[in-house]
């Protein structure tokens, strides 16, 4: 019950009900798109890309709490960072969410995205947290892909 | 008339915990538990019986043979076919519904032809139609359903036409629930002299099937969705339909005589059997149809209607529960979505509770489209369940509203 209290805590359930910069950027720079073919959690990644600084990110899409609170909390950190910060981040959660039952994450440089902690007690549901980072890391490393104004 | 709790001790996995709680597993519709009868003869054949079949001259493979013959001759019962000649041991259903396909697409399709599906298929019955229609030109039919999970019986009318070769069509729907008027299906079918495949993956555990009753032409069914092992299945063909299909696989068992000029197929079912087939699967199958017969459908249609009762009337009666699927006729499955609550949301917290269900979109996309949901969850029920699991059911759902608050 205490997992699931963790799992499913405040932080994570208002993300998911008020996701942050949830929207498309017409004029984004980068986008990607992820989806989840086992469960059907998909996610558009949105990205302005100014040299290696991340000037906007934004995402629409449909899943479950964690994948929608996961990238609410993803936008919501990564923005204003340079590319490499943003990548620094990414290595940190995913070592917290699939670090196992049994480990103690340090959280110390995640801020908010620690309220994703409890995920790592639920193995099946890593691939939820971990959509939107695998989104933004494939934007990030994409080709410049300037979006028509059609 | 049997007893729930006689029959559950039966299965060995029902007594077993997930998470420290009881186990209530209510994805039935994914894959059955096994009975110790079935698990017995699996360990019977291994110990005792294990040997090629239909070739040595020796005891232990006449004893093989005859074990893996009973079986082909139980299943021929289980589904009223006219002939053992008629049941072709594969994998599954897909496999099943594959071998149709594929050798339909060598040698019956032709580009401008046509094969129905419905809306509510699975991929399995979908998925090796597309494949065939590509490879020959043909075009895939599509019988439209309603909101509630119906197939519209005038659509699919107009859609039979000259050009249409097969009609394939979930018995059962996996994800509905939904039990299809299949007699009426092939009747309309075999008036303009086309053939049905019927995929029965989910009606074998749950209804007394008579092929012949039915009209169906195919029929595929999978193990272990009917408390037999996973790996065998069975696809029933007229003797007439199969004969006229070239070989699925070539190998060895499917041979009449072999030169490098020419060679010749044996006759049914070997044609279709090409390799060494799942030996001990097909005897565990047997088992397990034994184990369906002692049972009798009537009692399983009596407790499987009350389930299906007592989940409808308990789940809809919590708010911000939505049934998904709700057809007249209807199978032991209940699918539902909650407001605002994602379906592997539901399915996490659910299995902190020891309960087992599915979530997703149950491999059919279309009917998720269909009806403009991501994902449902879903609870489906076999005769070992009980009116108590669908009390921890509503209790499981309840808990998932005070989590999300």
């Amino acid at each position: 019950m205490t997992d699931l209290r963790e799992l499913y805590q405040q932080v994570v359930l208002d993300h998911n009900r008020s996701p942050r910069n949830f929207r498309s950027i017409p004029h984004a720079t980068r986008t990607a798109e992820g989806t989840n073919p086992l469960c059907g959690d998909q996610i558009m990644l949105y990205v302005v890309l100014e040299g290696d600084l991340i000037r906007d990110v934004a995402f629409t899409g449909s899943g479950c709490a964690i994948s929608q609170a996961s990238a609410s909390l993803m936008t919501a950190a990564v923005k204003g960072k340079r590319k490499e910060e943003a990548e620094a981040l990414f290595r940190a959660f995913h070592a917290m969410v699939t670090g196992g039952p049994e480990s103690e994450p340090d959280t110390s440089a995640l801020g908010k995205l620690a309220a994703l902690a409890g995920v790592r007690q639920f193995p099946a549901r890593v691939k939820c947290a971990n959509l939107a980072w695998h989104t933004l890391h494939e934007a990030l490393h994409g080709s410049d892909h300037p979006v028509t104004t059609e | 008339m049997r007893d729930v709790a006689t029959v559950r001790r039966d299965f060995p996995v029902l007594s077993g915990t997930a998470n420290g709680k009881p186990l209530v597993y209510l994805d039935n519709a994914a894959t059955s538990q096994k009975p110790r009868q079935v698990i017995e003869a699996l360990t019977r054949f291994y110990t005792d019986e294990n040997a090629n079949i239909h070739r040595g001259v020796y005891e232990l493979s006449q004893r093989a043979t005859l074990a893996y013959e009973g079986a082909r001759a139980k299943v021929q019962r289980f589904l009223n076919a006219a002939d053992p000649h008629e049941i072709v041991f594969v994998r599954g259903a897909t496999e099943a519904i594959n071998l149709v396909a594929t050798t339909m697409a060598r040698s019956r399709l032709r580009p401008g032809d046509e094969v129905i599906v419905s809306a509510m298929e699975h991929h399995s019955n979908l998925v090796p139609w597309q494949i065939a229609c590509e490879l020959t030109g043909a075009r895939l039919r599509v019988i439209p359903m309603s909101d509630a999970g119906e197939l519209d019986v005038e659509a699919y009318e107009a859609l039979l036409n000259d050009r249409t070769r097969l009609v394939a069509v979930a018995h059962v729907s996996n994800s509905l629930g939904t039990i299809n008027p299949v007699r009426t299906i092939a009747r309309m079918a075999h008036e303009v002299g086309v053939p049905v495949l019927v995929d029965g993956a989910q009606a074998a555990p749950h209804l007394l099937i008579d092929v012949q009753d039915l009209g169906a032409d195919f029929y595929a069914i999978s193990g272990h969705k009917m408390f037999g092992p996973t790996g065998i299945g069975v696809l029933y063909g007229r003797a007439e339909l199969l004969d006229a299909l070239p070989p699925y696989q070539g190998g060895g068992e499917m041979i009449r005589s072999v030169t490098f000029e020419k060679t010749t197929y044996a006759p049914l079912p070997a044609k279709f059997e090409a390799g060494t087939p799942h030996i001990a699967g097909a005897i565990g199958l047997g088992a397990a149809v034994d184990y369906i017969r002692h049972l009798s459908w009537e009692w399983i249609a009596q407790h499987e209607h009350d389930l299906l009762e007592h989940a409808t009337r308990t789940l809809t009666a919590i708010p911000g529960v939505r049934l998904v699927g709700t057809a007249r006729a209807k199978a032991a499955v209940v699918s539902f979505v909650m407001d605002g609550i994602h379906a592997h949301d539901i399915g996490t917290i659910l299995d902190q509770e020891g309960i087992a269900i599915r979530t997703g979109h149950h491999c059919t996309q279309p009917v998720m489209d269909r009806l403009g949901l991501p994902a449902t969850a879903r609870a489906s029920f076999a005769f070992y369940n009980t009116r108590d699991e669908v009390d921890a059911l509503a209790r499981g759902v309840e808990r998932v509203r005070e989590v999300f608050g």
